[in-house]
C-alpha cells in the first residue's frame, strides 16, 4: 500500500487552536492595530506586541484611555528583586522560573483553606483586559494592559469569616530558580498584604496575562495582584500562598524600612517619601526629554476608592 | 633633555594623552548618541538606554564622575610605587573630566529629571541630605577646576596643595551621596568605600613611613639618655 506523505503543509503555517480559538479578538486587534501602529511609532517601540493567546474581553468600565507602554517596556523594567534588584535583572534572569507546574495555599480564616491547582484558581473565571495607571513608589510610572479577573471574585470563593480583616500575599521564594534571594535586600519570602475591603474592592485585580498573552515571567508569572490605586511594591508577585487574617499582616518593605514603606501605599502626591518627593512622576515611554506629570490622588482613582478611608489621617497611614 | 625623555615626553603628549583624553569621552559620546537615537532624532551608534532614558542617562553620568575620580585618586599612589612621573601629568585631565561628568550628571538631574521644577529642586537640597552631599561634592569639585591651570599652580604655591585636599572632602561625600541614594543596595558603595578606605591608608602609611626614621632616632636617643641617666656607664658607677 502506498502511503502518501501528508500534504505540503508545514506545522508552522498550521493555525494555532488558541489563536484559531480567539480568532475575533485577533482580528479586531489588526483592525485597532492600524490606529496603534501610528502611536507606537511616535512613542519610539521598536517591537510590537506579540499575538494575544488568551481569550478575554475589554472592560471599558475600568480602564484608562491613555496610550499604554509598550510590551518592550513593561517587560525590561521591572522590580522584581527575586531576580536582582537592577530593573532590567528580571528580564535577563526569569527565564529559569518554572510557572508549571504551580499551586497556591489558601489558609487562615476562611472555610474553605488547603493547597489549588493554578488550573483550579483560575478555571471558573472569565478573564478581562484593564488598562491600568502604575504609579512605583520610585516616582516614575506606566500605563499597562493587565488581563485578569477581579480579586474579590477569587477570594468570596473561599468563604472568608468574619475574622478574615486582611489579606496577606505571599510571593515563590525558591533559591534555586531566583537568583536574587541569596541577597538579604529584603525579608524573604516577599509578603504584602491588603485590608479586606481593600482586597474586595472591584478596581483590585487578580493578574494573569499582558497585552492579550500569558504574563511574562519577570512581571509576576503566574498569578500576581494589582491594585492600582496604591504603589506597585504593594502586588504581590509569583503568589503562592493567600492568607486570610485578623491582624495586619508583616509587609517586606515595611519591615525593612517602615519609615519610607508603609503598609497602606497608597498613591499620595501630597505625602513625600523620605528620599524624594511624589508630588509629581515621570511617565515612561515619552523619551529623553518628556517632563514631569502631576501625581494624581490614589493614582486617578480617587472617585472609586477614596470612600475606603474615609476620615483615616493618610499622612499617618501613608 | 636627554634623548629619553624627549621621546617618553612625545609618546606621553601624541599617544598616552589622547588616548586617556578619548576613552573619557566614551561615555558621554554613548550618552548623546542614546538619546539622539530613543528620541528618534537620528540614526547614530549610542548607548542601549532602555525603558527609562533619563535614569540611565543620569546614573552613568554620576557614576563615570565616580569612577573617574577614583582613578585621579590611585595616580599618586601608583606613581610612588613605580617612579613614573608621567602619570602625573594625567591627573589633571581626568580632574577635569570628574568635574565635567559631575556638571553633566547635575544639569541632567536639574533638566530632564526634575524638569526644571526649582521648588521641587530647592526641598530636595533642603530635606533630602544624599541630594545635598551630591550638591556640595561638585560646589567643592569648582575651585579646583578652576585653579588647575599652570598659572594658579604658580600664584597659589604651597596653597595651591592645601587647596587640592579639598578632594579627600570630596571622595567620601560622593560615596555618600551614591549609598544614600540607593533604595537598600549597599554592595556597591560598600565596595567604593572600601578602595576609598585603602586608598587614604595608603597615603596615611607613606606619610608616617615617611616621618618614621627620625622619630626611631630620637627615640632611641631618648632610651640611651635614660638609661644613662638611671644607672650611669658601668664604670663610672664602679668609682662610686
Amino acid at each position: 500500500m502506498l502511503i502518501r506523505r501528508p500534504s505540503g503543509v508545514r506545522p508552522s503555517q498550521i493555525t494555532s487552536e488558541a489563536l484559531y480559538l480567539n480568532r475575533r479578538t485577533v482580528l479586531a486587534e489588526l483592525l485597532a492595530g492600524g490606529a496603534c501602529a501610528a502611536v507606537r511609532a511616535a512613542h519610539g517601540a521598536e517591537q510590537a506586541p506579540p499575538a494575544a493567546t488568551l481569550q478575554y474581553t475589554r472592560s471599558t468600565r475600568y480602564s484608562i484611555a491613555d496610550a499604554p507602554n509598550t510590551y518592550e517596556e513593561i517587560t525590561n523594567y521591572n522590580n522584581f528583586y527575586e531576580f536582582g534588584t537592577d530593573k532590567t535583572d528580571p528580564a535577563r534572569h526569569a527565564g529559569s522560573l518554572r510557572t508549571r507546574p504551580w499551586s497556591v495555599t489558601i489558609g487562615g480564616e476562611a472555610e474553605k483553606t488547603g493547597s489549588f491547582d493554578l488550573e483550579d484558581i483560575l478555571k471558573p473565571h472569565a478573564l478581562e483586559e484593564r488598562i491600568y495607571r502604575l504609579r512605583c513608589v520610585e516616582a516614575w510610572s506606566m500605563v499597562i494592559p493587565w488581563i485578569g479577573f477581579p480579586l474579590g471574585d477569587l477570594l468570596k470563593r473561599f468563604n472568608p469569616t468574619s475574622k478574615a480583616k486582611f489579606v496577606e500575599f505571599t510571593s515563590l521564594a525558591d533559591p534555586k530558580q531566583m537568583p536574587g534571594l541569596r541577597s538579604d535586600v529584603l525579608p524573604w519570602p516577599y509578603m504584602e498584604g491588603l485590608r479586606i475591603d481593600e482586597a474586595m474592592h472591584p478596581l483590585a485585580f487578580m493578574v494573569v496575562g499582558l497585552y492579550g498573552r500569558e504574563l511574562p515571567n519577570q512581571d509576576g508569572a503566574p498569578l500576581r495582584s494589582m491594585a492600582p490605586w496604591k504603589y506597585g511594591f504593594k502586588n504581590g508577585k509569583s503568589i503562592v500562598r493567600i492568607r486570610f487574617t485578623e491582624g495586619q499582616p508583616r509587609t517586606s518593605w515595611n519591615t525593612a524600612s517602615p519609615s519610607e514603606y508603609g503598609f497602606y501605599a497608597n498613591v499620595n502626591p501630597a505625602v513625600d517619601h523620605p528620599r524624594w518627593s511624589q508630588a509629581t512622576e515621570r511617565r515612561l515611554g515619552g523619551g529623553f526629554f518628556a517632563s514631569r506629570q502631576k501625581t494624581l490622588m490614589f493614582n486617578g482613582y480617587a472617585d472609586e476608592v477614596a470612600g475606603l478611608y474615609q476620615g483615616m489621617n493618610l499622612h499617618r497611614y501613608y | 633633555m636627554t634623548a629619553v625623555s624627549r621621546t617618553l615626553d612625545q609618546r606621553f603628549r601624541y599617544l598616552y594623552k589622547p588616548v586617556v583624553f578619548i576613552a573619557c569621552l566614551v561615555p558621554l559620546l554613548g550618552c548623546i548618541g542614546g538619546i539622539l537615537r530613543s528620541n528618534r532624532l537620528a540614526s547614530v551608534p549610542g548607548f542601549e538606554l532602555g525603558t527609562d532614558p533619563v535614569r540611565w542617562v543620569l546614573d552613568t553620568l554620576g557614576k563615570t564622575a565616580l569612577n573617574l575620580l577614583f582613578l585621579t585618586l590611585l595616580i599618586s599612589p601608583l606613581r610612588q610605587l613605580s617612579g613614573d612621573v608621567q602619570l602625573l601629568r594625567l591627573r589633571r585631565m581626568l580632574g577635569l573630566f570628574v568635574f565635567s561628568y559631575a556638571l553633566l550628571h547635575f544639569l541632567t538631574y536639574v533638566g530632564p529629571f526634575e524638569a526644571g521644577s526649582w521648588t521641587e529642586i530647592r526641598k530636595d537640597l533642603a530635606k533630602r541630605p544624599f541630594t545635598a552631599m551630591g550638591f556640595a561634592a561638585l560646589l567643592l569639585l569648582l575651585p579646583l577646576a578652576v585653579t588647575s591651570t599652570d598659572k594658579m599652580m604658580r600664584r597659589l604655591r604651597g596653597r595651591w596643595q592645601r587647596l587640592h585636599r579639598l578632594i579627600y572632602l570630596i571622595a567620601p561625600l560622593t560615596v555618600l551621596h551614591y549609598w544614600k541614594m540607593l533604595k537598600h543596595e549597599y554592595r556597591e558603595p560598600l565596595v567604593y568605600g572600601s578602595i576609598l578606605v585603602a586608598l587614604l591608608a595608603f597615603r596615611a602609611w607613606r606619610r608616617l613611613r615617611a616621618r618614621a626614621p627620625a622619630v626611631t632616632a630620637a627615640a632611641a636617643s631618648a632610651r640611651a639618655q635614660r638609661l644613662t641617666s638611671r644607672c650611669g656607664p658601668p664604670k663610672a658607677r664602679g668609682k662610686v
